[in-house]
């Protein structure tokens, strides 16, 4: 047993877990993550002094659950992480396939666009659209989904480039294939594995800019229990209490590590040296 | 090389066009501006006013030219918040932001590459893993938490370090090390890998062979050629740090042109919103056309396409 393995595993673990929480959140919360008791705030996790067992994490400012709301931030994140993804590797893998495929002009407005994108502030743009548009989960998915693109796009072009020329390409094209068919059926199966990997990475980058976001109180809108939103809405009180922000930023932590080492993992596995 | 730069810059100026474009019609996705600039409690006069003195009564193409105009001779409209030019408070903010990314680059550099030629001087061994893993670590690490976390650490129990503002020069650092945590991973692994590659090639081998110590082949021999390609990316890393930095500066109360653009996201100030997108897109191009330019004197292969 390598290291690699070791630690793909990990991050197996950690991801599969996350996931279960996820799924399992109404039959594992201990409480109503939205149900309010005033006469029950900051109670700190059932370790610390003055902790009891009722609430293993504690209670936040408005007397909530802290593990309640944990377990159901985790299927906030993994949402916003998915669906970013499928939203953002739709666009990309279509731009970077069709350039890379069809070249000369065509590449060179994809390349164009790539570039644009780039040089668009990430966080900046994120945060007005959302401010104008109105914070929804939908608002941030969608957002977050038409800026991310752009790895996607550039592993797509270039690896769809490499294939591009092969006799399995030629020889499909020969026996008459349309071009979507070529595109679809001969060119994005080759690529895949190495979009899956660009995903894994970009999973990971959406769940953090999505917390970002709703820590700057642009992203989910409260009373949703983002683990962006509650450090924001644990900030305050970080000063005396360190814990209400240690909690959801663990939590945040060890699922993007875990997203990154399974992605780590599979790159290895499936042979795929790109990097950016 | 003459060639490959001109190209560059064409491609500089038509994609700081399109970035203007961007700018502009994203602050008119919320439908009416007026609207949101008189707030809730408004009558239908006060909006039909604003309108008009903003001249939001106008085409949206006219409206567009009228500001790219305006933008291009210096000019970027009045603040509805502040009701000052929008460049001299922009101006006024930009030092600190520029300060911020400046030492989190430094912190970024002087953590990346000692780390990456040791990771690639014993490559394969448990150190470099271990350094890999602080690279893993660290992209992981939501900034604004790691953030908060410096600033009840190092700032509150420890109290070494200012937990907000810059009045002196160590307000920098904790913003510094949290801005560079982003850019490490990256500039190590590319510290890394082209460590690895020099240290495999013929010159380094002729160089130990006449008997050159360790670190005269490391430092001067391989990082030379290993730090093209980590100078280059630095220079895009900072433009990706400098928009990041809307971020640490909300976190550490820093009054650059992140908390700038937040406040005017946050309050509708739609003209200084415009202008620090296309600020940070106008330095983050002047940096990748920098970074061209470096490669091209740099780099003899680059010169002849």
């Amino acid at each position: 047993m390598t290291a690699r393995t070791l630690s793909t595993g990990l991050g197996i673990a950690i991801v599969g877990f996350i996931l279960f929480v996820a799924l399992a959140a109404g039959w594992l919360a201990p409480h109503d993550p939205f149900a309010q008791d005033l006469m029950k705030r900051m109670i700190p996790p059932s370790w610390m002094d003055g902790g009891s067992t009722e609430h293993w994490l504690g209670t936040d400012q408005l007397g909530r659950d802290y593990l309640s709301r944990l377990v159901y931030g985790a299927r906030i994140s993994l949402l916003i992480g998915t669906l970013t993804v499928v939203t953002s590797g739709t666009i990309g893998t279509t731009l970077g396939v069709v350039g890379g495929y069809f070249g000369g002009r065509t590449d060179d407005v994809v390349m164009f666009a790539i570039t644009c994108r780039l040089a668009i502030p990430l966080i900046l743009v994120a945060l007005t659209v959302v401010a104008l548009v109105g914070s929804s989960l939908t608002v941030v998915v969608l957002t977050l989904g038409l800026l991310l693109w752009e790895r996607f796009a550039v592993v797509a072009r270039t690896t769809t480039m490499q294939v591009r020329n092969l006799d399995y390409v030629a020889a499909a094209r020969a026996a008459g294939a349309s071009t979507p068919h070529i595109l679809l059926k001969e060119i994005l199966p080759n690529i895949l594995t190495h979009l899956v990997v660009v995903a894994t990475l970009e999973m990971a980058l959406a769940i953090l800019l999505e917390a970002a976001l709703s820590f700057l109180g642009l992203g989910v809108p409260p009373p949703l229990p983002s683990w962006g939103l509650m450090i924001a809405e644990a900030k305050d009180y970080m000063f005396f209490s360190p814990w209400v922000i240690v909690v959801p930023g663990v939590a945040l932590f060890v699922l993007v590590f875990g997203i990154n080492l399974l992605g780590d993992g599979l790159r290895d596995l499936l042979g795929v040296s790109q990097r950016r | 090389m003459l060639r490959f730069l001109i190209r560059r810059a064409v491609l500089a100026v038509l994609v700081c066009l399109t970035v203007l474009v961007v700018a502009f019609a994203l602050t008119r996705l919320s439908g009416d501006l007026a609207v949101s600039i008189a707030g809730p409690n408004a009558t239908s006069e006060d909006v039909a006013t604003i309108r008009k003195n903003y001249g939001l009564d106008r085409p949206i193409p006219v409206q567009f030219l009228d500001w790219a105009a305006k933008a291009a001779s210096g000019d970027l409209g009045r603040s509805y918040l502040y009701r000052a030019p929008v460049a001299g408070l922009i101006k006024d903010r930009l030092p600190i932001t520029l300060g911020l990314g400046v030492s989190g680059l430094a912190i970024a550099l002087l953590t990346a590459i000692p780390l990456g030629i040791l990771s690639a001087m014993r490559e394969g061994t448990f150190i470099d893993r271990a350094i890999g893993s602080v690279a893993l670590i660290g992209q992981a690490m939501p900034s604004f938490w790691l953030g908060l976390v410096l600033v009840i650490f190092f700032g509150l129990k420890l109290q070494w370090l200012p937990i907000s503002g810059v009045d002196t020069w160590d307000g920098y650092i904790m913003p510094g090390i949290v801005l560079a945590f982003s850019a490490i991973p990256a500039l190590m692994r590319l510290t890394r890998a082209g460590m690895i590659e020099a240290l495999s090639s013929d010159y380094i081998r002729t160089a130990r062979a006449k008997g050159l110590s360790t670190a005269s082949i490391v430092l001067k021999h391989a990082l030379r050629n290993a730090a093209m390609p980590v100078v280059s990316v630095a220079a895009v890393q900072l433009g990706f740090m400098l928009g990041g930095s809307i971020v640490i500066e909300t976190v550490f109360a820093l009054h650059g042109v992140g908390y700038l653009a937040w406040e005017s996201i946050s309050k509708n100030d739609f003209p200084v919103v415009q202008a620090v997108v296309m600020l940070l897109a106008m330095i983050y191009i002047g940096l990748t056309l920098l970074a061209d330019l470096m490669n091209a004197v740099l780099d003899p292969r680059l010169r002849a396409g």
